[in-house]
């Protein structure tokens, strides 16, 4: 059961939520308020942008300043927002879909301009919402509606993706470990930059009925038994890396963040 | 004394914009509309504003709502290829109601079309681009002085309606220079955006008020939480599938613009009283327009002028009223015949309607106008 302060971060109105029984999406939920609470963030000073699918619900159920928009565009909308506000914590709930597929551009954009944002990547390897088609993280080999011979296209690293165009906080976790994953976004929240929380989780309604994760606890032991803390990674060949979730801090790194340049500018030009 | 300046059409809109308050820019460059982002990169961090350059317009639209959800007036500029990018968005605008203002410099089309070259190809993409029903309320611009004005206008239509306002501009009337005189534009004339009265406990986001039919509107970060969502949605802004919700929500998008038809209709004639034949044409085609009706005066034939302001809402029932004392309305149009369709439905067969047509990326010249007004009259 969540605390009290969680739960008076919950648009219960709102309720029943759209998530199947069993969804690792609450599981985030739960851990990103946990952050909140513990980062003694206002509700009122809080932006949850999303897109489009499953995840993108999340934005309903939290009571906070909340726009659930296009998808993959989220990170463009925030973008705006945080710029206008930069005194706003801005928080963004992506799928996977959103974040590598239709909203990829955006996504590799806010990591260069690293503008201070938290985006929180529920991977599931599918589009959920639409009934299980391949997303560009479904793993080769594996069953969807839009690959019912197994998919052939080789899947994004979120991560690497992150942190090749330039975040500043990257890390991964499972809804198999809540408290790290909360402790992640906490450390996202804190980050004066652009972070991405990539959070594994799971649709055993449409991904895991095709391949041999046909209920929550399949996935849930599916990420205990094939999670890999980043410094046994470390020490491990790529063969014995094959089809392992590598979980902990890739980047913590202190680069200038964005609306920080942009007010540094207006101040500059505005005292000339 | 007001300032006299001499300006293209796209930096009036930039100064425009200015004037009515706006503080944020999103957008990407795009011919011919970058003069108007350049001018706000330059003139926006002065003022305290924002600017940025996106990835692509999909997200120079998507910052502007974002600024405007965040409490400042937000523009947008690009010509056709990123109007069509910017449709998606910009329905999520329509329904989740934030005002900002999209300005399209239309150039020839489809596609990459004609880059450098003028048009008005886009006058049905401006009231039907995004899918679904909504009222539209758009602006075309015919003077650099005109500019200025409607993008004024445009502000305060979108702050006071809560959607999207557009300003159809062309490539002539964005890089055509000319005199202005420059208006001085009261900061406490200018309209906001209704705000919530009710404590953030009780703040119902998408409740209209009883007196205008239209819901005030609360900025992330003042105090209050709420919920935007494109998603079709009850009061509380949250998604419904309700027939009766969603119909309420339906009705009231279409009546805003319905509602306040009159209050926003603009129009421009000349020569009307004893006209026979009028030349009915906007943006840059009216200039060509209105010297062909002067010239067809000077040889004695009753010609008239007719020049919507406002494409939508369209000057239906005024045209009508027109068409009952004349034989013929011209239609001069850079495209293969888009306006003509609504001047048919105003005019419903009470006289005769004539569309012109040109699609070589020329601008026509009077003489062209001219001698369908002479062949006609």
């Amino acid at each position: 059961m969540p605390s009290q302060e969680v739960f008076s971060w919950l648009r219960t109105r709102f309720f029943p939520h759209i998530w199947c029984p069993g969804c690792g999406h609450g599981i985030i939920m739960h851990a990103l308020l946990r952050a909140l609470v513990a980062s003694k963030k206002k509700k009122s000073e809080t932006v949850i942008a999303s897109g489009i699918g499953c995840s993108s619900r999340m934005a309903g159920y939290i009571d906070a300043c909340t726009v659930h928009t296009t998808h993959g565009r989220s990170l463009a909308f925030a973008t705006g927002i945080k710029l206008a506000k930069p005194e706003l914590t801005v928080i963004d709930v992506m799928g996977d879909g959103d974040c590598t597929a239709i909203g990829g551009n955006h996504f590799i954009h806010a990591c260069r301009r690293n503008i201070d944002i938290t985006a929180i990547v529920m991977n599931n390897n599918i589009y959920g919402m639409t009934g299980g088609q391949a997303s560009p993280t479904t793993p080769v080999g594996s069953m969807a509606t839009t690959t019912p011979y197994g998919a052939i296209d080789p899947s994004f690293d979120v991560c690497r993706l992150a942190e090749g165009a330039g975040a500043s906080y990257v890390a991964r976790s499972t809804i198999a470990n809540p408290k790290q994953a909360e402790q992640f976004i906490m450390n996202g929240i804190k980050k004066k930059g652009f972070s991405v929380v990539e959070i594994m989780t799971h649709c055993h309604t449409t991904f895991g009925r095709k391949n041999n994760r046909r209920t929550p606890i399949d996935n849930v032991n599916f990420f205990k038994n094939n999670s890999v803390p980043l410094a046994k990674a470390k020490e491990m060949s790529e063969e014995e890396l094959a089809g392992k979730i590598i979980t902990g801090e890739f980047v913590n790194k202190n680069v200038p963040e964005y609306t920080e340049q942009y007010l540094a500018l207006i101040e500059n030009v505005r005292g000339k | 004394m007001p300032e006299v300046a001499f300006w293209q059409g796209n930096e009036a809109i930039a100064y425009g914009a200015l004037a009515a308050g706006c503080r944020f820019f999103g957008g990407y460059p795009i011919t011919p509309s970058s003069e108007i982002a350049e001018i706000m990169a330059e003139r926006l961090p002065k003022l305290n504003g924002r600017f940025i350059q996106m990835e692509d317009e999909i997200a120079g639209i998507a910052a502007t709502i974002g600024g405007s959800i965040a409490g400042m007036k937000s523009l947008t500029a690009t010509s056709g290829p990123g109007f069509s990018l910017k449709q998606e968005n910009l329905g999520f605008a329509y329904m989740a109601e934030i005002p900002i203002v999209v300005v399209d410099v239309m150039r020839g089309g489809p596609s990459t079309g004609l880059p450098t070259k003028t048009a008005q190809q886009d006058v049905m993409q401006a009231r039907w681009g995004t899918h679904g029903d909504h009222g539209t309320i758009c602006y075309a611009p015919a003077s650099v002085q005109e500019c200025y004005e409607v993008t004024v206008k445009a502000f305060n239509a979108a702050e006071r309606y809560r959607q999207p306002v557009l300003i159809l501009s062309d490539e002539v009337i964005g890089h055509m220079r000319e005199k202005v005189v420059v208006p001085e534009i009261d900061p406490s004339k200018l309209t906001e955006r209704k705000r919530p009265v009710d404590i953030p406990e009780k703040f119902v986001p998408y409740r209209p008020d009883p007196k205008d039919d239209l819901p005030c509107m609360a900025s992330f970060g003042d105090g209050y939480t709420w919920h935007v969502t494109g998603l079709t949605h009850n009061d509380w802004g949250f998604p419904t599938n309700n027939a009766e919700e969603i119909e309420k929500k339906m009705k009231r998008l279409m009546r805003k613009v319905d509602r306040f038809r009159d209050d926003i209709v603009e129009y421009e004639t000349e020569s009307v009283d004893d006209a026979e034949v009028v030349v009915l044409a906007y943006g840059s085609v009216a200039r060509s327009s209105l010297k062909a009706v002067h010239d067809a005066r000077v040889r004695g034939i009753k010609a008239g002028f007719f020049r919507p302001v406002t494409l939508w809402p369209f000057p239906d029932k005024e045209i009508e009223k027109l068409a009952r004392k004349v034989k013929t309305i011209i239609v001069p149009e850079l495209n293969c015949g888009q306006m003509v369709l609504e001047v048919e439905r105003a005019v419903h067969g009470k006289a005769k309607v004539l569309p012109v047509n040109l699609v070589n990326g020329e601008l026509f010249k009077p003489e062209e106008i001219l001698a369908v007004i002479e062949e006609v009259a």
